[in-house]
């Protein structure tokens, strides 16, 4: 790893304040802090949110569910509120990496790091929640903008993530299984305005499937899948799986979260 | 340099370290508590595991600062008046290693597993030592101890 100078502020306005060109923000680090072992990443100082009050714990109140962007994998895993209000937001949160890295995870960090296999971004897409920084709110579908690309400015600081309540929703996740990010991730969302389809693995970043929400608006099963197929263009193609084969796992994948979601 | 100031294994300990130091390194090289491994360096072996306030966390994936303040438990810190912790004896009793190199990280798991399920069955405990990598492939012993553990401690 390269040096860096190391900041600890103690308030978000302190916090923008530290962050210069060459400064990148420290949540959980379980992504960040291995790329910089790797030298694929040198950054000239790390702002550690860690001190910052606030950002961190879950309220669920009326039909919104509140997550701070410090707030650990495992605890929204663990979370009986969570649980019960979005059961497929809990159970996608322990689904993510490894015990060791949900209690070191944030899910501010995973969503501005935007990995195209990640977890969370599908949850966000698929409930059509809100990123809120420390400037503004983000819609989802404004939010993700492909490879590791965020509508985050460069002073711009995820504070929070608020998730409507869904109808009904699932998360179904085909492991790569060395690596166990998902290979394809499809979340699936029943809400008042419609069906949502979030698709993560399989391309260069998180997806709406709007030819599976259009069929699944017609009807809420798996059967209605049944003859949709997603095209294989631009989606990942490398030897843990062709862009075709994962293609294929969409569909299935978004069959099962349809006759999971709850 | 910044200062770190943090208890070990209930001792607390204080340095002025490069902000690039492992919590891993921290605890090996500054330390000297080699009990710790470093397998992969590469976030995913889990044979550096250690608790950092009573969760299971790879201390190769942690920077010594972002511990500042923390309460730090090592394999080195589980015996208790001579006495092997529930877990390490269950690993000896049960055979649950073979060169033992991911052993520390395994068990520092397990301990967190059998926090958070007291009463663990196999496949919970497969799926929750997903984070710990052996190399020689004796995961059958290693679950059994666990087992055996979770038992011994009244799960």
């Amino acid at each position: 790893m390269y040096e860096f100078e190391y900041r600890k502020p103690a308030s978000l306005d302190q916090a923008v304040a530290m962050l210069d060109e060459d400064a990148k923000i420290l949540a959980g680090g379980q992504s960040l802090l291995p790329t910089m072992k790797m030298r694929l990443a040198s950054p000239g100082a790390l702002v550690d949110l860690a001190a910052i009050p606030g950002l961190s714990g879950i309220t669920v109140a009326g039909n919104t569910v509140e997550i701070g962007a410090m707030t650990r994998h495992a605890e929204v895993a663990a979370s009986k509120e969570v649980a019960e209000a979005i059961p497929a937001l809990a159970d996608l949160a322990g689904k993510i990496g490894d015990r060791q890295v949900r209690n070191r995870g944030t899910i501010g960090g995973s969503l501005a790091n935007n990995d195209p296999a990640a977890d969370y971004p599908a949850a966000v897409l698929g409930l059509g929640a809100t990123v809120h920084t420390n400037k503004r709110a983000i819609a989802a579908d404004d939010f993700f903008q492909g490879l590791f690309e965020t509508a985050l400015g460069e002073d711009e600081i995820i504070t929070k993530v608020s998730f409507p309540l869904p109808e009904a929703a699932a998360y179904e996740k085909f492991v790569q299984p060395a690596s166990r990010f998902a290979l394809v991730g499809v979340f699936v969302a029943r809400t008042g305005s419609g069906v949502r389809v979030a698709v993560t693995g399989a391309g260069p970043g998180v997806f709406r499937a709007t030819a599976l929400e259009t069929a699944l608006g017609g009807s809420f099963t798996p059967a209605a899948l049944d003859n949709v197929e997603i095209a294989a263009d631009g989606l990942n193609n490398d030897l843990h799986g062709s862009a075709e084969y994962r293609a294929h796992l969409v569909t299935v994948l978004a069959k099962r979260a349809v006759a999971a979601a709850r | 340099m910044p200062t770190v100031t943090m208890t070990v294994n209930g001792k607390q300990v204080s340095a002025d370290i490069d902000p690039r130091t492992l919590l891993a390194d921290f605890i090996r090289v500054n330390l000297d508590l080699t009990g710790t491994h470093i397998g992969c360096d590469t976030s995913q072996c889990g044979a550096c595991t250690i608790l950092v306030n009573g969760d299971a966390v790879k201390s190769c994936t942690m920077l010594a600062v972002q511990a500042d303040g923390a309460e730090v438990t090592t394999i080195e810190g589980l015996a208790e008046n001579g006495e092997m912790h529930p877990m390490q004896a269950a690993f000896k009793e049960h055979h649950g290693l073979q060169c033992g190199f991911c052993t520390p990280g395994m068990v520092m798991s397990a301990i967190d597993l059998v926090k958070r399920h007291p009463n663990p069955d196999e496949a919970t405990i497969r799926e929750e030592l997903d984070g710990n990598i052996c190399r020689c492939t004796g995961y059958h012993n290693i679950v059994k101890a666990v087992k055996a553990a979770a038992d011994a401690t009244g799960g």
